[in-house]
């Protein structure tokens, strides 16, 4: 057993990790790989079965055109070269969730070869390489605990058995595990754009293993790797590559040797452990699936599936930085799911700042979303009417107080923005005698701020646009107020 | 290394255990055996020159007249699953529900 490692920065600094990821996604077909049976998440254990996914005698795989079209889709947008004849094969082994005695993959001629994701690092974008992409089926469900003859029983679903995947692999061309995180973090984003797949970690519809090793700087060969499963979100993923970076440094540093096991992560203790299997375990003897006929995927079809390619979420990015007056970081935000994305577009085209319009989102909404813990889909404003409370404040018929409390009042109530703004409309002052009544008073009350603007300090003007926004409870027309105060002062 | 070497006891035991069977000493040799006659026999194939012949693992594709013909593929729509009582009533073990098995550990 491992103990917890705790390695000095100057020895940790001494070697180089070596990453690689695998990364398997359920693509988001309505029938299985290779049968007509659902393929849906969910339903009563067994009940979406048939001879072909329970590996009966003589059922013989078709495989799902659709599967084809996803997977290849996948392939493009990660700049794979798409091959056009791939060949299906035979990975043999035995378990109880695996009814066939082996899995439907592909095996040295996979449907697509290098790629390549751009990761933002510390050190300016990195290019990490996909080594890989390959369709395979998935394997049933085993259920260890939780009945009460668990202790001599295994339970097997076979619902998820047949269900297509493709499997992504990376280049070992990843150094830390912050860049396996964005790594992870950038392919899903582009699977979630092509819609292939839900990439639903709680559901298993994204799975990660990673292989890492360690090496000392400097050294061209790379060390042993461990293979480390059993990693449910991104930020575990993180953290497992942490713990077993320094854990291996210090097998090392100890005079000790990295052996060549798969390891299993364990969140609540934030540690890997051996899985002790035997090592010779693994000799899966692929061989061509001869159930299948080769895979072609012409040219001509693949032009046609590319038609389909949406805007990537990098490019958009750039074009909404272009288009719309945006920070990175708020691209950033904006961008995070394809719907969101096309939310904001849509009502940024009609707003008169689109830049307003994804500040108040940035604020306004997402702060109130976190707090009453929603969902964007949930929110009870719609980008239509954080668009019309943009077009208000960006007119100065509302000021940013009002603004606020219109929000909260949306969130309490579960309103749209329009229909609270109609309703509680606030009483704006826009009488400028009014307004030029309360600057007179507050000038009379702040002579040092008077003198000072008169020196020279011109940026005091917003002290006396704050106070008497306040003295006025935040009902004074902003522009007007804004315009009467200089004048005021300047006079 | 004679023909009848091609195949090593060590071997037959790897392969069982790959296959999950279980040997007897005594049917060790005898598997020996049968497996070295069966390469034997394979082994004619090589007086062939295949140098130049693509592989070919499965003959379907003889019949197709294009390469977009090779293609077997089927619509993404649903087909009606079995029945789960059917299924069940062929399970070794089961609670109605699922498929059991002895409990399994390692992978």
């Amino acid at each position: 057993m491992a103990t917890a490692a705790i390695v000095s920065p100057e020895i940790m600094a001494k070697y180089e990790p070596v990453i690689g990821l695998e990364v398997h996604v359920q693509l988001l077909t309505e029938t299985k790989a290779f049968c007509g049976c659902a393929n849906k998440f969910g339903a009563p254990p067994n009940t979406n079965v048939c001879p072909v996914c329970l590996g009966l005698p003589g059922a013989l795989p078709v495989l799902n055109e659709r599967a084809v079209e996803f997977a290849t889709l996948a392939s493009l947008a990660l700049h794979c070269q798409v091959r056009e004849r791939s060949i299906f094969a035979r990975k043999n082994y035995f378990y109880p969730d695996l009814p066939k005695g082996y899995q439907i993959s592909q095996f040295d001629k996979p449907l697509a070869e290098h790629g390549w994701i751009d990761v933002p690092t510390p050190n300016g974008t990195k290019r990490i390489g996909i080594t890989r992409l390959h369709m395979e089926e998935d394997a049933g469900k085993s259920i260890h605990d939780g009945f009460s003859d668990s202790a001599t029983r295994t339970y097997v679903d076979l619902n998820r058995c047949g269900t297509p995947l493709i499997e992504i692999v990376s280049e070992p061309d990843i150094r830390t595990p912050d860049e396996a995180y964005e790594y992870l973090t950038r392919l899903k984003e582009i699977l979630l754009y092509t819609a292939v797949s839900d990439c639903n970690m709680e559901e298993g519809s994204l799975r990660c293993d990673a292989n890492v090793s360690v090496r000392p700087r400097g050294q061209e060969k790379f060390g042993t790797k461990a293979e480390v499963k059993n990693v449910n979100s991104f930020r575990f993923i993180r953290a497992a590559l942490e713990y077993e970076i320094e854990r291996q440094i210090d097998v090392i540093e100890g005079g000790g040797r990295v052996v060549q096991e798969t390891r299993l992560w364990n969140a609540n203790e934030g540690r890997t452990y051996s899985m002790r299997s035997k090592e010779q375990a693994h000799d899966y003897r692929y061989f061509p699936e001869p159930d299948l006929p080769p895979l072609i995927v012409s040219s001509i079809r693949r032009a046609e599936i590319a038609q389909q390619m949406p805007e990537l979420p990098e490019a958009r990015r750039a074009r909404m930085v272009a288009d719309y007056g945006l920070t990175e970081q708020d691209a950033q935000t904006l961008t995070a799911t394809r719907a969101f994305a096309d939310q904001f577009e849509a009502a940024a085209k009609t707003a008169k700042s689109p830049r307003r319009v994804a500040n108040l989102i940035q604020s306004e909404l997402t702060s109130r979303l976190k707090a009453a813990g929603l969902e964007l889909e949930q929110s009870p404003i719609s980008m239509k009417g954080v668009a019309q409370a943009a077009d208000l404040a960006e007119e100065g018929k509302l000021s940013s107080k009002q603004l606020k409390q219109l929000f909260d009042i949306a969130f309490e109530k579960s309103e749209d923005f329009p229909v609270v703004y109609e309703r509680e409309k606030p009483q704006q002052i826009t009488d400028a005698s009014e307004i030029e009544k309360m600057i007179d008073e507050v000038i009379a009350a702040n002579p040092k701020q008077v003198e000072q603007y008169r020196g020279g300090k011109k940026t005091v003007a917003a002290f006396f646009v704050g106070q008497v926004m306040k003295a006025s409870k935040g009902q004074a027309n902003p522009g007007l107020l804004n315009e009467l105060v200089v004048r005021k002062l300047d006079s | 290394m004679t023909d009848s070497e091609r195949v090593s006891l060590e071997d037959v035991r790897r392969v069982a255990e790959l296959s999950s069977l279980e040997l007897t000493t005594a049917e060790e040799p005898h598997m020996r055996r049968d497996l070295n006659a069966i390469l034997d026999y394979v082994a004619q194939l090589n007086e062939l020159d295949t140098s130049q012949v693509e592989p070919m693992a499965q003959v379907a594709e003889v019949l197709a007249a294009s390469q977009e013909e090779i293609n077997v593929l089927r619509p993404d729509s649903v087909v009606p699953c079995l029945d789960r009582a059917q299924v069940m009533v062929s399970a070794p073990e089961t609670d109605g529900v699922f498929f059991k098995v002895p409990k399994v550990i390692e992978r």
